[in-house]
């Protein structure tokens, strides 16, 4: 592929946050068509190193970027979003652009509709360059359980960029979009967000639409944005976030302007530090980080104070009976009969035993088959039944702690980005990856991970702000008055 | 459940039938139960489906309100109580039909608890308590040998609104569950909210069949039968299956719980799947969708539409109007069967005489001329008014009945008025003894054999000389002054 335009002029556009970017579009600085082949040249030039995407859309990128500047020329407004190229988790779908959810039976799967938060980023004019790698079907915190390819760390390419929306972190920390879309079930927009030190927001419950988005476990999965600063995460939530008619699960309540009162500071909050999520093991540098972090916010007014959840330890197992008895149901579709992968046998009973055989993944039919056991007769009481009691629970501890908080401060994970390969054979490992955003899906509560400092090795390290239900402003408030008062997000991997 | 067998009850060899209904009733709401399609009947394969329908990836159900009012007229109709809050959930299980592998019913929480259907047995109304009624949405259908060496689907049907009612198995003959059957229908119908029309599949049925020694209160092994696709179906299958069941018992074997399929070409039922190969279908409450709530303010706002239902209704037409049992059922069966008979009694026609009409030559016209929509009668023959006109022109002595039924087919498709057409043709019949008496003389001396043998006593050879007068007459002649007449010329 051949860009035209000089090297310095693309590397300072793709170096350009989402509203410096759109803002330029808007000021005729730049044609969106600029930024877009910017980007796709940037793509290009990091894409052997990180490999984020699945797929590029070029075409159809520059000509929405035409249809951007044609708008701009005409005197319109092009959106918040005008003329922006953007990334999309490739289980969100995107009319006549493959969407495969990383996984092999789906892999010639073309949507005929859009996902209601695609539809939303083009009505607010972001150009989609292309669709990012995955854990298949979000299920994973590596994105090494991609069947379609492998996504490596920006920072250190012999390590994982964290999972399930592994393209996505990588592809912004890279600076290959301006923001992506990531999904985040368990923490599969957190997580990659802190390995690859970006800024990454896994929504309340209910404020963004699930239509189109390629579903995991129904009751936790939420789309969240992937983004360089917490001012970007503000207006592509306000983008996607409101009412959709096509979910039942998506909240009436109004979408506030998150942009407004960022700047209004931490002074006079109620910051709790939950005990049980500063664990023994966890790596030291990502301790010290995060209450360097805490610290800061201290300083800067607000009050510090140490809370308890005491059903966290509970929190994974509830998550792997409620998540994988959802997806056991949910992946049904998948069978070979309407789209997708169809490997034919003698009998319905063997195309179906072929054809999911061979289009499913390891993870994902391990997840399958735990699901499926959870809630077979006999099991359905003592496992699907407890785990949503249990659920109960864990949402309370929250409740009780967010009462007296305006919102919690905790570490993402316990360590930084793990080899690629280091925990593939052990899942039970793998999943303990997730035991600090779990609680939150669990919960339906918001949650924001911003960059808050680096290992030894350089591996990012964040900073998790747990907000109330539908308090998202809260908490970007905070990680906005952080990153104030931070350079980490400035950070970038490639130059 | 232990009440004592009912005099119509089926009893052989000391075993009484313990029957229980599961009906699937496809509601007639004009888009499906969660999407826009339509959910119309028919149409080209694959034409009325979206990404929901056909569980593409991603896609979400958004629930049709118009569907849970219909579920809620049901659930009154039947005296259920409606739960203020109900929730879907799936039921999981493979199969071609089945778009997103799992189907999106309600299991632990229904909407509709605790009602009864009101049935005639014998001329006495019974009730048959009914479990639950609840929301699901149907499945696709499979198209065999379509194609060669395969099969093909076809998803128009996927996501139609479908109501299950749960009887409880308090039916004891083939006979009333026929009835129980054609009650639900009927209630279903007033409704306006099923066809139920079995061919078609929008009102479909399996039974749960069971013996046991009567007197017993325990309840036998119970055989489900699938695959009867009309009333007669569903009775002959029952019956079939009764009978397999006790000669079994008596011959020593054991009733294994199983699945049979009814087979109406060889009359019998075959097993099909047995408990051990049944599903586990793992349901679970559906995360898609909220849970559902319905405030009592919608309940009531919902009975305030009700209309008056079959049952109050035959009740009402013994005794405002005066009707036999079996006459009151048969006009109130269907609503605008019963709205017709009380057209025509609004527009002056006696009840019995109407009732005659309807239930004879107006319902007959209807089912020669397939004027009949399973739901409604698109056109009547005839108008209400036009059958009161008739029926009075009768009753006043102005036509004789024989004359009325041939002016009916000239009535078709018009709104001609009888009395308009009896006066322009001069078809009233003719009362003066005058003329009468001259034709009754000839027809005497016409046919001296039968007039001999009427005056021996003969009193059935009165007919043919009636008959005789009446043609004469053209058939104007009032039949009961000819017959009078005519004894009277024989007796002097």
């Amino acid at each position: 592929m051949s860009v035209p335009g000089s090297p310095a002029v693309s590397s300072a556009l793709h170096e350009c946050s989402v509203r410096e970017a759109a803002a330029r579009v808007r000021r005729r600085q730049v044609s969106s068509v600029e930024l877009t082949r910017a980007a796709l040249a940037r793509i290009e030039a990091v894409e052997p190193r990180v490999g984020a995407f699945l797929a590029r859309c070029e075409a159809e990128a520059l000509a929405a970027a035409e249809a951007i500047d044609r708008r701009v020329a005409a005197g319109d407004d092009p959106g918040p979003l005008g003329g922006v190229p953007v990334g999309v988790k490739d289980n969100i779908c995107t009319a006549g652009v493959r969407t495969t959810a990383a996984s092999r039976i789906l892999e010639s799967f073309v949507p005929a509709y859009d996902a209601t938060v695609t539809a939303k980023l083009r009505h607010a004019g972001a150009v989609i360059v292309g669709k990012l790698n995955c854990d298949e079907f979000a299920m994973g915190s590596s994105t090494e359980n991609s069947a379609l390819g492998r996504t490596r760390n920006p920072w250190d390419p012999e390590r994982v960029p964290g999972g399930s929306s592994g393209g996505s972190g990588a592809a912004v920390a890279a600076r290959a979009v301006h923001a992506a879309l990531g999904t985040d079930t368990g923490g599969s927009v957190r997580l990659p967000a802190a390995f690859c030190g970006v800024v990454g927001l896994k929504p309340t419950y209910g404020r963004v639409s699930r239509y189109g988005v390629i579903a995991y476990a129904s009751s936790l999965d939420q789309v969240g944005p992937v983004t360089r600063d917490v001012a970007d995460a503000a207006v592509v939530l306000e983008a996607i976030a409101g009412h959709d008619p096509a979910d039942s699960t998506a909240s009436p309540r109004p979408v506030p302007a998150y942009q407004d009162g960022l700047d209004a500071g931490v002074r006079g909050m109620r910051l709790g530090l939950p005990r049980e999520y500063f664990v023994e093991g966890m790596q030291p540098e990502v301790e010290q980080a995060v209450r360097a972090a805490v610290r800061e916010l201290e300083r800067l007014g607000a009050v510090i104070e140490e809370v308890s959840l005491p059903h966290t330890e509970y929190a994974i197992a509830t998550y792997y009976l409620i998540a994988t008895a959802e997806a056991s149901s949910n992946l049904a579709r998948y069978d070979g009969v309407r789209y997708g992968l169809r490997v034919p046998g003698q009998s319905l009973g063997e195309m179906y035993e072929r054809s999911r055989a061979a289009g499913f993944g390891a993870e994902v039919k391990r997840r399958i088959m735990l699901g499926t056991y959870a809630l077979s007769a006999g099991y359905y009481d003592a496992y699907y039944l407890k785990a949503q009691q249990v659920r109960t629970l864990v949402r309370r501890d929250f409740e009780r702690a967010l009462e007296r908080c305006d919102a919690l401060l905790t570490p993402v994970a316990p360590t930084t980005a793990f080899r690629i390969g280091e925990k593939v054979d052990d899942p039970l490992t793998m999943y303990l990856s997730d035991i600090m955003t779990i609680s939150v899906n669990l919960a339906g509560l918001p949650a924001l991970v911003v960059p808050c400092g680096a290992d030894g090795a350089g591996l990012p390290i964040g900073l998790q702000v747990i907000g109330r239900h539908f308090d998202e402003a809260t908490m970007l408030r905070i990680g906005y008055a952080h990153e104030l008062a931070s350079d980490w997000h400035r950070r970038s991997p490639i130059p | 459940m232990s009440e004592p067998a009912a005099s119509g009850a089926w009893t052989l060899d000391g075993y009484e039938a313990v029957i229980g209904l599961e009906v699937h009733a496809e509601l007639l709401t004009r888009a499906k139960v969660f999407c826009g399609c339509s959910a119309a009947f028919g149409g080209e394969p694959n034409t009325n489906v979206c990404p929901v329908c056909l569980g593409m990836p991603g896609v979400l159900p958004v629930l049709n309100r118009r569907v849970v009012e219909f579920a809620i007229r049901a659930g009154l109709a039947s005296s259920c109580a409606i739960a203020p809050r109900s929730r879907f959930a799936r039921k999981n299980y493979f199969y071609p039909d089945l778009p997103k592998g799992y189907q999106i019913s309600m299991y632990e929480q229904p909407l509709c608890e605790h009602g009864w259907v009101e049935l005639l047995v014998d001329g006495r109304p019974r009730r048959v308590g009914l479990t639950r009624i609840h929301l699901e949405e149907d499945t696709g259908k499979n198209v065999h040998d379509a194609v060669a060496g395969g099969s093909l689907v076809d998803f128009n049907r996927s996501g139609v609104p479908l109501l299950e009612i749960v009887g409880e198995p308090e039916i004891r003959s083939p006979a009333e569950a026929g009835a129980y059957l054609r009650a639900l229908r009927s209630v279903l119908q007033y409704l306006e909210i099923c066809d139920g029309n079995m061919e078609e599949g929008s009102f479909r049925c399996d039974a749960n069949v069971s013996v046991r020694p009567l007197g017993a209160t325990a309840l036998g092994t119970k055989v489900e039968i699938k695959n009867m696709n009309s009333f007669r179906n569903v009775e002959r299958a029952v019956a079939w299956e009764l009978q397999r069941q006790v000669r079994a018992l008596q011959a020593g074997e054991r009733l294994v719980q199983e699945t049979r399929l009814w087979d109406p070409e060889r009359e019998e039922t075959r097993s099909m799947r047995s408990k051990e190969h049944a599903h586990d279908y793992r349901y679970f409450p559906e995360p898609d969708l909220l849970p559902l709530e319905v405030p009592q303010e919608w309940v009531d706002e919902v009975r305030a539409t009700l209309p008056e239902l079959p049952g109050p209704r035959r009740r009402r037409f013994e005794r405002d109007h005066g009707l036999s049992a079996y006459d009151a059922d048969v006009l109130t069966q269907r609503k605008d069967v019963a709205d017709y008979f009380e057209a025509g009694i609004a527009a002056g026609a006696q009840p019995k005489e109407m009732a005659n009409w309807v239930t004879t030559e107006i319902l007959r016209l209807v089912r020669e001329r397939k004027l009949d929509d399973a739901l409604v009668i698109r056109d009547w023959p005839v108008t209400p008014a036009q059958v009161a006109a008739l029926s009075q022109l009768v009753d006043a002595g102005t036509i004789n009945r024989g004359t009325a039924k041939q002016l009916l087919p000239r009535l078709l498709g018009t709104d001609d008025d009888p009395a308009a057409i009896v006066r322009r043709e001069g078809l009233a019949q003719v009362s003066d003894r005058g003329a009468l008496e001259q034709a009754v003389r000839d027809v005497i001396a016409r046919c001296p054999e039968q007039a001999a043998q009427l005056r021996a006593g003969k009193d059935k050879v009165i007919g043919f000389l009636v008959g005789q007068v009446m043609k004469a007459t053209g058939g104007k002649a009032n039949p009961q002054l000819v017959q009078e007449l005519l004894k009277a010329a024989l007796a002097s």
